[in-house]
């Protein structure tokens, strides 16, 4: 198939749609699907055999927070004349409702046009003044993707219509093999958590309420912290005995991240709710890391009902500390579920993600109208 | 004011209003449109499921009995009048599932020759019925709203075409299947 991809956002920013979308290129291209992304680039960036730039990108606060994109008279064009160009069997756009490529590959082409929404939002001013626009936009999409239940309770309740779920991908591969961080590795006595310490939903307080008794029954255990947030929360939390055993990392660069899943144990995700699908899980699973969750029915799901992951009451920090103590004293067992873990990731691999898209392009393309054409 | 005046302000009103009024229609003969491919993607995914079903039930790599529970519910769905159609697609729906979540049911059809395909393909064709069935009620629901608005059913912009139909029926696949 024909495939062309839209995105909204500067190529040389690191971002969760342009990983997306780089990430499920590179899945189509090794299914042996023709594919061109568009993006905004400056003329003189490198970018990767697949990429057209549509001209540099301007930060632009949108919807709350700056993003890096394209618009007027030359993007335009240029989205226009790749269009014209490509003579695409369907068309790919990421986050129509963004003022950037999105749109104006709206404009420009017509026939079969899937759209993929990844943000949520609660009742935005920007969406709401621009909503005959967008919706002019939306009228032309054939079929609607939404990554998470959250993108798609914005999106039906401001504009109607209903949307196909399919959540992110991990690239299982790229998480295989790293070195552990310098200092750390599984040495039996290792918890791990990996998320946003100040944000209450991903759990941190409940893994830290556990710690507390689980490090004074042994005097070796280590609790390796990344992700954004302040330390200090973190360090308040804890009494001061215990502050040398907890190392906070702070925000961690993407390679440094899967070193870190490398260097635990048993890794822990107390979320206590709002994950439509845990992708930091996933990650670890993909790691090889053994994982302790919560059991809310997204883990349950993911883990096998505790096949592929011990799971724990959730928001309990004793039954949190109790499955710990039972993982750290059992090698074997952990050995087993990280085995396991690795076999059941593979549901959430890109090329099983790409796999539903494939189905979603083929799907608007059934009726045998022709493919995607320049809209005069 | 001179009667010139009012009479180009009148003129102008009536260019805008007809702009206005033939942007309108086009919108909808557009949605019409759209609406109408997704109905025939719809129609497209929900044959392909029942042949695949079909093709599974006469494989002759399923037991008897499982194979007769497929191919009756395939058949039934196929010969379902308009008025029994969203049963009968919910019955063969209900009938995958009963089958296809029956323990090892997936990894012993793997393991036969031929087996690995035909899933593969059942695969494709349940998780399609459910896509074109969400964009298909997707386009009737923005359409529906574009029909009702006062100056559409004033105009009849609509022309003779039909207040279009929801298809609801239980989709929900099996869970070795689950796509969501």
């Amino acid at each position: 198939m024909k495939v062309g991809i839209v995105c909204p956002y500067s190529w040389d920013m690191p971002g969760g749609v342009k990983q997306h979308i780089d990430d499920l290129a590179q899945a189509l291209i090794a299914q042996e699907h023709d594919v061109s992304v568009i993006a905004p680039a400056a003329d003189d960036e490198e970018l990767p055999p697949y990429v057209t730039g549509a001209g540099r990108a301007i930060p632009v606060p949108y919807n709350g927070s700056v993003a890096r994109m394209s618009f007027g008279f030359i993007s335009a064009a240029r989205v226009r004349r790749w269009v014209r160009d490509g003579r695409f069997d369907v068309l790919h756009i990421h986050e129509p409702l963004v003022p950037s490529l999105g749109v104006l590959a709206c404009w420009a082409a017509k026939g079969p046009i899937v759209a993929t929404f990844h943000a949520s939002w609660t009742r935005s001013r920007a969406i709401a003044v621009a909503e005959p626009l967008l919706r002019s936009a939306l009228e032309k999409l054939s079929g609607r993707i939404a990554v998470s239940d959250a993108a798609r309770k914005s999106l039906v309740e401001q504009f109607g219509g209903d949307t196909v779920l399919i959540p992110n991908g991990v690239t299982v591969s790229r998480y295989a093999h790293a070195e552990p961080l310098d200092g750390w590795g599984p040495d039996g006595a290792t918890l791990g958590f990996l998320g946003r310490m100040d944000e209450e939903r991903k759990g941190l307080p409940i893994l830290l309420d556990a710690f507390k008794p689980l490090a004074a029954e042994r005097p070796g255990l280590k609790l390796l912290i990344a992700g954004p947030g302040d330390a200090k929360d973190v360090y308040d939390r804890v009494p001061k005995a215990l502050h040398d055993r907890v190392t906070v990392l702070g925000q961690v660069s993407e390679a440094d991240k899967i070193r870190a899943y490398h260097s635990v144990d048993v890794f822990c995700a107390p979320n206590t709710r709002g994950e439509s699908f845990g992708i930091v899980l996933a990650e670890a699973m993909a790691s090889g890391a053994t994982v302790l969750a919560s059991d809310i029915p997204a883990f349950r799901r993911v883990l096998g009902d505790g096949q592929a992951g011990a799971l724990f009451t959730n928001g309990d920090p004793a039954s949190l500390a109790r499955e710990a103590a039972a993982l750290l004293d059992a090698p074997e067992r952990r050995a087993k579920l990280a085995e396991e873990a690795l076999v059941a990731v593979g549901k959430y691999d890109w090329s099983t993600v790409a796999r539903d898209v494939v189905r979603v392009y083929e799907t608007v393309t059934a009726s045998g109208v022709g493919g995607v054409e320049e809209d005069l | 004011m001179t009667s010139t005046m009012i009479v180009l302000i009148a003129g102008l009103v009536v260019v805008l209003t007809a702009v206005y009024i033939s942007w309108r229609a086009g919108r909808l003969d557009r949605m019409h449109i759209r609406l109408e491919l997704a109905h025939e993607a719809l129609e497209a995914a929900l044959m392909r499921r029942r042949a695949v079903v079909l093709e599974l039930a006469g494989s002759r790599l399923l037991d008897p009995a499982t194979s007769l529970v497929l191919a009756a519910a395939a058949h039934e769905a196929r010969m379902a009048g308009p008025e029994e159609r969203e049963h009968a697609e919910s019955d063969l729906s209900g009938a995958l599932r009963a089958a296809v979540d029956q323990e090892r049911f997936t990894e012993k059809l793997s393991e036969s020759p031929g087996g690995q395909v035909l899933l593969e393909e059942l695969g494709a064709a349940v998780a399609k019925v459910v896509y074109s069935r969400r964009f298909y009620n997707s386009a009737v629901g923005v359409t529906r709203t574009a029909q009702r608005r006062w100056l559409a059913r004033v105009l009849r912009l609509a022309g003779h075409t039909e207040y279009p139909q929801f298809f609801e029926i239980d989709d929900n696949p099996p869970a070795t299947m689950a796509t969501e």
